[in-house]
């Protein structure tokens, strides 16, 4: 699993939870917030997603984690590689 | 009512298992067609029921539909087309004078079941509990998504009262009018009833669901044969307005909210009692200053349970003793019971009689029962008559609630 890869797990998930946006030119350094139309419900789904379909827990205090692309990548990748992805 | 200021019906939007909009719907029950699909339930296998199929995406993004609920999303769709149909310009309208009143047989079940088939996957595990569990089944859900996706600021709630929610609604939204509290009321009934098991195991475990082999024919009030209920979805939403309001915006004006009664049986929690459904029927005669013979056409209530039908056409001859120009039908025939929605809807079948002086009846009628043989009950086939000025419309549900609502052609003394 590279960052990459999991800047993809997270655009899927997104894809499914805001099914409206166009994913294509999001920017990964910017704030996901910034550019796209999501609120706090969706940040949930996110984690709730994150958890069902891949077995990783975001404790409440890491949510901010979870800004950007980048930054989802930079903190799942060690989460991800602890479950052997 | 006459000290009262007068209600009227400026619009009307709907969605049925066989129609998803008025002329649809009403072509449909004077063509003697039902719909009524086959769907797998949950735990149960298949059971008839009747299915909606309005365009889900035409008034919300797709997100909506994701957050929400069924029933929000049919209530939405038929909140937008009522509007549509009411002429009103919604722009110069004041938002914050519109409620939003909508009668639900019940709420949550559909979305309590699908959370715990969904934490079942996971060891039945909470932290697998939806966020959206509690915004989706607080009991104001439907009513609440009407108003996010229109924007509207006035009140809105829903009325729970069983199976006669669509009339309830009505009434609530009649009353909230002449009180001033709003100056527009999308008002009806809404139900998802379909997508929860529990309801079917229920009327199953009760002996009240109905089952043919032939799925459009699962559903036959007044059948000597009848066995329970099919169970549908479907909404119904209307404009209401007072009267002076709809006269000086020139809005073509449907139908007049002429009186009504909702009463409490105060005897049993399903076995409905005709003594006080009598009394519901004669009070609202009263409160329109009308007389049983006055009625041209009775929407019954009925669906096809073996006594419910029979204590309902009880109460009727009660009422409707010497009333020759007094026709009967029933909806449920063609659509099942759609619950919350059934009275709204079973009402705005017959609407279109003030035009056309047609009689939509009842179906599925192989072998009239007896103790059903109402004079006026208009079986199989749509008649025409003389004219039509007024209806009442009938729905009663469980915990003993009754209602009964008149309505009458606009312009009629």
């Amino acid at each position: 699993m590279t960052k990459d890869d999991i800047k993809q797990v997270v655009l899927d998930i997104i894809a499914d939870i805001a099914p409206d946006e166009d994913l294509t030119t999001v920017k990964p350094e910017v704030r996901l917030r910034d550019q796209l139309s999501l609120d706090s419900m969706d940040f949930l789904d996110i984690v709730m997603e994150l958890r069902k379909k891949h077995g990783i827990e975001v404790p409440e205090a890491d949510y901010v984690q979870l800004a950007s692309l980048d930054s989802c990548a930079n903190y799942l990748l060690p989460k991800f590689e602890a479950k052997g992805k | 009512m006459s000290s009262k200021p007068r209600i009227v019906i400026t619009g009307l939007g709907l969605t049925a298992p066989n129609g998803n909009s008025l002329s649809e719907f009403r072509a449909n029950l004077l063509a003697g067609k039902a719909r009524i699909a086959v769907i797998d339930v949950r735990h149960m296998g298949k059971h008839p029921a009747g299915v909606c199929d309005f365009d889900t995406t035409k008034w919300q993004k797709r997100k909506e539909l994701r957050i929400g609920t069924r029933v929000g999303s049919i209530s939405i769709f038929c909140s937008r087309e009522a509007l549509g149909d009411s002429g009103l310009d919604w722009d110069k309208v004041d938002k914050s004078r519109v409620g939003v009143y909508l009668g639900i047989t019940e709420h949550g079940n559909v979305e309590t079941e699908n959370e715990i088939h969904n934490i079942s996957q996971f060891g039945n595990d909470t932290k697998y509990w939806t966020h959206h569990h509690n915004p989706r089944t607080v009991a104001n859900n439907p009513a609440g998504e009407v108003t996010m996706n229109m924007g509207i600021t006035g009140p809105h709630y829903t009325i729970g009262a069983a199976c006669a929610a669509g009339n309830a609604g009505l009434i609530q939204a009649a009353q909230m009018l002449q009180l001033g509290e709003v100056d527009v009321a999308f008002a009806g009934g809404v139900s998802e009833s379909i997508h929860t098991f529990g309801i079917f195991a229920g009327f199953k475990n009760q002996g009240a669901l109905g089952a043919h082999e032939d799925p459009t024919k699962a559903s036959r009030p007044f059948d000597k044969n009848r066995n329970g209920i099919v169970i549908s979805e479907g909404g119904a939403i209307y404009v209401l307005e007072r009267l002076d309001d709809a006269l000086a915006r020139g809005a073509r004006i449907i139908a007049e909210i002429a009186g009504w009664c909702i009463n409490s049986d105060a005897t049993d929690a399903v076995l409905p009692n005709p003594e006080r459904q009598t009394e519901c029927v004669h009070m609202a005669l009263k409160r329109a200053g009308m007389k049983p013979q006055d009625i041209h056409i009775v929407s019954t209530h009925a669906t096809a349970t073996a006594l419910g039908d029979i204590q309902e056409c009880t109460a009727l001859r009660n009422v409707f003793t010497d009333c020759p120009d007094t026709k009967i039908n029933n909806t449920k025939s063609f659509i099942g019971h759609c619950m919350g929605a059934a009275g709204a809807l079973e009402l705005a079948g017959n609407l279109p009689s003030f035009e056309d002086n047609w009689v939509h009846p009842t179906i599925n009628i192989d072998e009239l029962d007896p103790e059903c043989a109402l004079p006026g009950l208009v079986i199989n086939h749509p008649i025409k008559v003389a004219r039509v000025d007024t209806i009442l419309n009938n729905s009663f549900g469980m915990l003993g609630i009754n209602s009964a609502l008149i309505v009458k052609k606009y312009g009629v003394a």
